[in-house]
């Protein structure tokens, strides 16, 4: 096996009393595509910003590229840069335009000027399908054009991982779709992918390796099949038999 | 809001009716016609607002407000910014700094603004320092002004940052933009438009405070006002001057009105999407 791109060792992560994470090891591998699931409040968001860095870890070590992300006197604005986020709730930035949503950090962090940073975006925006709303603030698209150009937004940094966090349990119904298969494509194109998502057959179909979070740990990890199949721990059984329930599998 | 031929004709009316009772009430006071000769004399309205030999043109110092206004408006902006920004700086490191704003604001919300104008004008002119001290009494109470005035506009940013939701720094920091260039591209920029009326608000009242600076001696139009009722003891010198005061805001006023209007148009609009 390859180096990997990223690796945890025993992460912890507490807010207040609540200790969320409760010593996460893990390794991706590049181009490898992981599916996050387990309940609300289990640890998958906290996990993904841990790995962003936007939250700081309280003991634990992150690798990335097998450099230590999580020492003192790492520049994380740079390892940030490195690494894409995209939010459940799109979180663009409504004062500007979708251009310039997207070029924001490729002009301001990357330091390159307006034009090619443009033509870039642009390039992007029509692979995407999004190429006609360049100039459009994020109030007058729809969800999925909004989440669709978050996740522009963030590979216009040319990430070596990308998170994503529940990226389509804010959308309607009729424009998940569209979203996941901008995702599906990205992992044909070999993005290095961590996904947290309520979307068991996405994840079954995208995912190379699923991994169960329960409480702050993994408790079950492995390739879709055997997961969704036959899972091993008692609690993969219980959270599945409940998505069945609700017919969401 | 008026719609239609018929609620404009009933608002006419009203404000008809309304306006000629207070006329009736007012010509009816039993000291009217002395108030009507010492307060609207139209000779001497005019005569104030020129000038004569032994007084000021209530015109021409009205000028200097306008330009105090204009000084103290520009230098308040930076000034409250900068209190607001290092309020809102987290960390223990700048713990320092941030008790020196919060400190500032609560002083300056505190004392009344006439006592920091006393205590500016002719405090500092004590101290002797060259290049400060020697300055003119309008400088110092512009000084003042944008001391007293910055503490609350420093408030009103600091609610428009707070306004803006965490969300957006953890987009911006999880590009990578650092904390400076997250608050500067786009935490500000959001902040900045939603606080826009009540900033031109605190502005309104600023226009007005300007004749404050005449107890350190300058002749802005309140005390252009003041001289000539002295001298002649007619008081339409105040008329004159309270309406030049009222020309002046009352165009910000209806602006300020109208981008209130805008946003919650927006808003609506927004929320419909």
């Amino acid at each position: 096996m390859s180096e990997p791109l990223l690796r945890l060792e025993g992460v912890t992560k507490s807010f207040e009393e609540l200790q969320v994470l409760q010593g996460i090891d893990l390794a991706l591998a590049p181009h490898e595509v992981v599916a996050l699931i387990g309940s609300s409040g289990s640890g998958k968001s906290t996990l993904l910003k841990c790995v962003n860095l936007i939250e700081p870890v309280d003991a634990g070590r992150v690798f990335l590229d097998s450099v230590e992300i999580t020492l003192a006197g790492v520049d994380q604005d740079a390892i940030r840069a490195q690494i894409g986020l995209v939010f459940q709730a799109f979180n663009l930035f409504p004062h500007m335009s979708v251009l310039e949503n997207i070029t924001l950090a490729r002009r301001r962090v990357k330091g390159l000027d307006r034009e090619t940073s443009e033509k870039q975006a642009l390039k992007l925006l029509e692979r995407f399908g999004l190429a006609d709303r360049r100039d459009e603030y994020p109030d007058r698209l729809s969800g999925g054009q909004q989440q669709r150009t978050a996740i522009v937004r963030a590979l216009a940094m040319e990430p070596k991982l990308l998170l994503l966090d529940e990226v389509t349990s804010a959308l309607d119904p009729e424009l998940v779709g569209e979203v996941l298969t901008l995702i599906k494509e990205l992992a044909t194109g070999g993005m290095t992918m961590m996904i947290a998502t309520h979307e068991m057959s996405f994840a079954r179909d995208i995912a190379d390796r699923v991994l169960f979070l329960d409480q702050g740990r993994i408790v079950e990890e492995g390739p879709p099949d055997i997961v969704f199949t036959r899972p091993q721990n008692p609690r993969t059984q219980e959270f599945l038999q409940r998505i069945i329930e609700a017919g969401r599998l | 809001m008026l719609g239609g031929g018929r609620s404009a004709a009933v608002s006419t009316i009203s404000t008809l009716v309304f306006f000629g009772l207070l006329a009736v009430v007012i010509a009816l006071a039993p000291g009217s016609r002395e108030v009507a000769h010492d307060f609207f004399s139209f000779d001497a309205m005019r005569e104030a607002f020129v000038g004569t030999e032994t007084t000021p043109s209530i015109g021409s110092a009205f000028l200097l407000n306008i330009k105090m206004f204009l000084f103290a408006e520009v230098l308040i902006l930076i000034l409250a910014l900068g209190i607001a920004v290092v309020r809102q700086m987290p960390g223990p490191v700048f713990f320092p700094f941030r008790f020196l704003a919060v400190a500032y604001t609560d002083f300056f919300r505190g004392v009344p603004l006439l006592l920091v104008i006393y205590i500016f004008g002719f405090g500092v002119p004590g101290l002797q320092i060259d290049g400060i001290s020697d300055r003119s009494p309008v400088v110092l109470g512009v000084a003042a002004l944008v001391l007293s005035y910055s503490a609350y506009v420093a408030e009103v940013y600091r609610s428009g940052i707070d306004s803006v939701h965490e969300s957006q720094v953890a987009a911006a920091r999880s590009l990578g933009l650092s904390r400076m260039k997250a608050l500067r591209f786009v935490v500000l920029p959001q902040a900045i438009r939603r606080v826009i009326p009540p900033l031109l608000n605190d502005f309104i009242s600023l226009q007005k405070d300007t004749a404050l600076v005449a107890v350190l001696g300058p002749i802005e139009a309140a005390r252009a006002a003041a001289i000539y009722g002295a001298d002649r003891f007619n008081y339409s010198s105040f008329v004159v001057a309270a309406a030049l005061f009222i020309a002046l805001t009352i165009p910000l006023a209806r602006f300020t009105d109208h981008l209130i209007a805008r946003d919650r148009k927006r808003r609506r609009a927004g929320a419909l999407v």
